[in-house]
């Protein structure tokens, strides 16, 4: 019943995205250079970039005009609420508390590990995901602690855009996405899946539990103030006017990287 | 609680004499890289750098509002505020600014760096994005295209001083002390000067690191060190780019991406530099991203009509993929001066050379006053590469005994290392 729930919403989401995303192209410069009354510049686009040959910069992104809108609003989300809650959780927080509860989230995401390293037939990989997941959920507290890593006991973080990416499946367009940011067609299918696994896990784990809702609701986000709180980066720091071009570029690269491992 | 604090000073104090003492003493110096370009671009390891406090207490992501009525075009919408940072001490204290260097902001590595030692030094410490950064270009530059060190500094100079009109706490500000690295030193020159007729802030010491002599010949430099060294000509730029990027993503973490400068470029090369010619089209390349940024905001804040159309209002989602193309493959810093920043100041002057004008912004134009002014202090390596030859004996001429010179670390690759630190924070502290 529950997985029914879950599927039906992320498709819907997916949809209504994907309605939303149709038609979201930029505005391109050389489109509108040759547009009405525009004084030609010194060295125009569409006499100094070659159509012929594939930039470095250049990533497939159909859907610029809605990613460059969802960057934007990623900033104000951070702006005003996402970084003041995180600010406010550093601040109660000592450092050491802090870490112990990344340890924790980062222990439940070997499930994640464990699944997608299994997927792509990553025997080794598995086998060591497993033994960490076990070590440190019991020698090292649920995770608070990594007795693991000390024992040579390598994270191979893996996920299901990853699994997907190992058997050939291409990033697609890119995409940014609300809060989360930076992702493609391929890793946000990725991050659905994921998600309706962790879910699946939770609520098994929590079975026992009073107030279950309540609980979840809660994990779920201060798993989403540790993530973010781990995270340095900030909407337009660089000041650059092309971060947004670099990024993406940057996002890619590293998931390619990723999937080659 | 008093007592010991007084007494934690005293220590301090003493310890800082000691080691000066033994910075005179020892003739040798311990940096440990030898290579220029490869000092510059791995800077100081991590063994060898002094020890600084890792949390500090610092407000960071401040913005402040230079020209309330300046009507910032959509597209740069994020950068209509001047960001910035201060730490802060508790008591009344001395205040020090530091300028970035080229395309740098105020939160660079190096920066930040210099942020902890002054901190820990008992200095309130203000740390300021370059005049070249584009978020100064749009928040603080009164003209929009940066360059020309007389009105950089003057912008600068403008700056320091509506914050110090502003500030809240002025009971806590001290005497005012001034630094900056690379371009930043030597508009840390300009501003000093200016000080000296404007008269708001009686500089007790200022400190240049690693500065331009002429920043134009330095740029022109810089950009052939790109030109020059990638493999195979320029018409194979795109190979070499894909090849940095990959290098570059190798040891990119989503969190470790916060400026765009070169410390972030040369973030990615700590142990995997295969060659000098590699070596410096790296560092050639990561001047150039500066400039890509530079050129099209002040292509865009002047309405110049070199790259995007003048009379084209771009909006904040319009795709700027293919002006970075155009930004990025030109021949750099020359081409803009010649483009954008030399035509505007020509206009006025009919009569005026290229030459003539960038000459403006060497360091030679106030030599007399760095030479009779002793509260100037000056750091740099005989290996510097942006300097060319004769420069590091020009600096010892002008700065006699004021002028610390090292006898390697590159450009800037030594700021971190101990008995450099030392040295910046001796030359503030003792009178």
């Amino acid at each position: 019943m529950k997985i029914q729930k879950i599927n039906a919403m992320t498709v819907l989401v997916l949809g209504l995205l994907l309605t939303f995303l149709s038609g979201c192209g930029a505005k391109q410069p050389a489109e509108q250079e040759a547009g009405m009354g525009i004084i030609p510049p010194t060295k125009p686009v569409s006499e100094y970039v070659q159509s012929d040959i594939v930039y470095p910069i250049d990533v497939y992104d159909p859907w610029e005009g809605f990613n460059r809108n969802m960057y934007v609003f990623n900033y104000y989300f951070d702006k005003y609420l996402f970084l003041p809650v995180v600010g406010g959780y550093a601040w109660i927080m000592p450092d050491y508390c802090e870490d112990r509860i990344s340890g924790i989230f980062k222990n439940f995401g070997e499930i994640r590990n464990f699944m997608n390293n299994l997927l792509q037939l990553k025997f080794k990989a598995t086998a060591v995901t497993t033994g960490r997941f076990l070590v440190n959920s019991t020698v090292g507290l649920l995770g608070m602690y990594d007795p693991a890593s000390h024992w040579g006991m390598t994270r191979y973080k893996e996920d299901f855009g990853q699994t997907l990416g190992h058997y050939g499946v291409g990033a697609g367009p890119y995409l940014v996405l609300p809060i989360m940011g930076p992702s493609s067609l391929r890793d946000t299918t990725g991050l659905a899946v994921d998600a309706v696994v962790r879910s699946e896990v939770l609520d098994w784990a929590l079975d026992d539990v009073d107030n279950k809702s309540n609980v979840r609701t809660a994990i779920d986000v201060m798993e989403a103030i540790d993530a973010r709180h781990r995270v340095g980066f900030r909407y337009y720091q660089s000041g650059s006017p092309f971060e947004y071009d670099l990024v993406r570029m940057l996002f890619l690269e590293k998931r390619k990287m990723d999937i080659a491992k | 609680m008093r007592i010991k604090k007084k007494l934690q000073h005293v220590l301090l104090a003493c310890s800082l004499l000691f080691a000066t003492v033994c910075i005179g003493q020892a003739a040798s110096y311990d940096y440990p890289i030898s290579d220029p370009i490869e000092a510059t671009i791995i800077s100081t390891p991590e063994e060898a750098m002094a020890i600084l406090p890792k949390k500090i207490r610092v407000k960071e992501y401040l913005t402040f509002d230079v020209f309330p009525d300046r009507e910032v075009p959509e597209v740069f919408w994020y950068n209509e505020k001047l960001r910035y940072a201060v730490a802060y001490q508790k008591e009344k204290a001395p205040v020090i600014f530091m300028i970035a260097g080229t395309g740098a902001g105020y939160d660079s590595a190096k920066m930040k760096m210099m942020q902890r030692a002054f901190f820990q030094a008992g200095f309130h410490v203000v740390a300021l994005s370059s005049p070249t950064h584009p978020n100064f270009i749009v928040s603080a530059s009164s003209s929009g295209m940066p360059g020309d060190i007389l009105s950089d500094s003057e912008d600068l100079y403008n700056v320091m001083e509506e914050m110090l009109e502003r500030s809240k706490s002025k009971e806590l500000i001290g005497d005012f002390y001034l630094t900056g690295y690379s371009l930043g030193g030597t508009q840390a020159a300009f501003v000093a000067k200016l000080d000296e007729e404007r008269k708001v802030f009686n500089f007790k010491k200022v400190l240049m690191i690693n500065p331009a002599l002429n920043i134009y010949d330095s740029a022109v430099k810089l950009d052939k060190m790109l030109v020059d060294n990638v493999p195979g000509g320029m018409d194979h730029f795109n190979d070499f780019y894909t090849k940095l990027m990959a290098n570059i993503t190798e040891s990119y973490v989503h969190g470790d991406f916060v400026d765009l400068s070169h410390d972030f470029f040369y973030s990615a090369y700590d142990a995997i530099l295969t060659s000098q010619e590699e070596g410096k089209a790296v560092i050639g390349f990561s001047f150039r991203m500066s400039l890509a940024n530079l050129l099209f905001t002040s292509d865009v804040m002047t309405k110049s009509g070199y790259i995007v159309p003048k009379n084209l209002e771009l909006s904040s989602t319009d795709s700027l993929t293919d002006y970075n193309k155009v930004a990025f493959r030109g021949d750099g810093f020359g081409e803009y001066v010649a483009n954008i920043l030399y035509p505007a100041f020509k206009a006025n002057e009919p009569g005026l050379s290229l030459r003539e004008f960038v000459d403006r912004s060497s360091l030679r134009v106030i030599e007399d006053y760095l030479k009779k002014s002793n509260k100037i202090g000056l750091m740099t390596n005989v290996d510097d590469i942006i300097l060319a030859d004769g420069d590091v004996d020009y600096f010892k001429q002008v700065f006699g005994s004021r002028a610390k010179i090292y006898p390697r670390g590159g450009h800037c690759g030594n700021m971190a290392y101990k008995d450099n630190v030392a040295y910046m924070i001796d030359f503030f502290k003792i009178k």
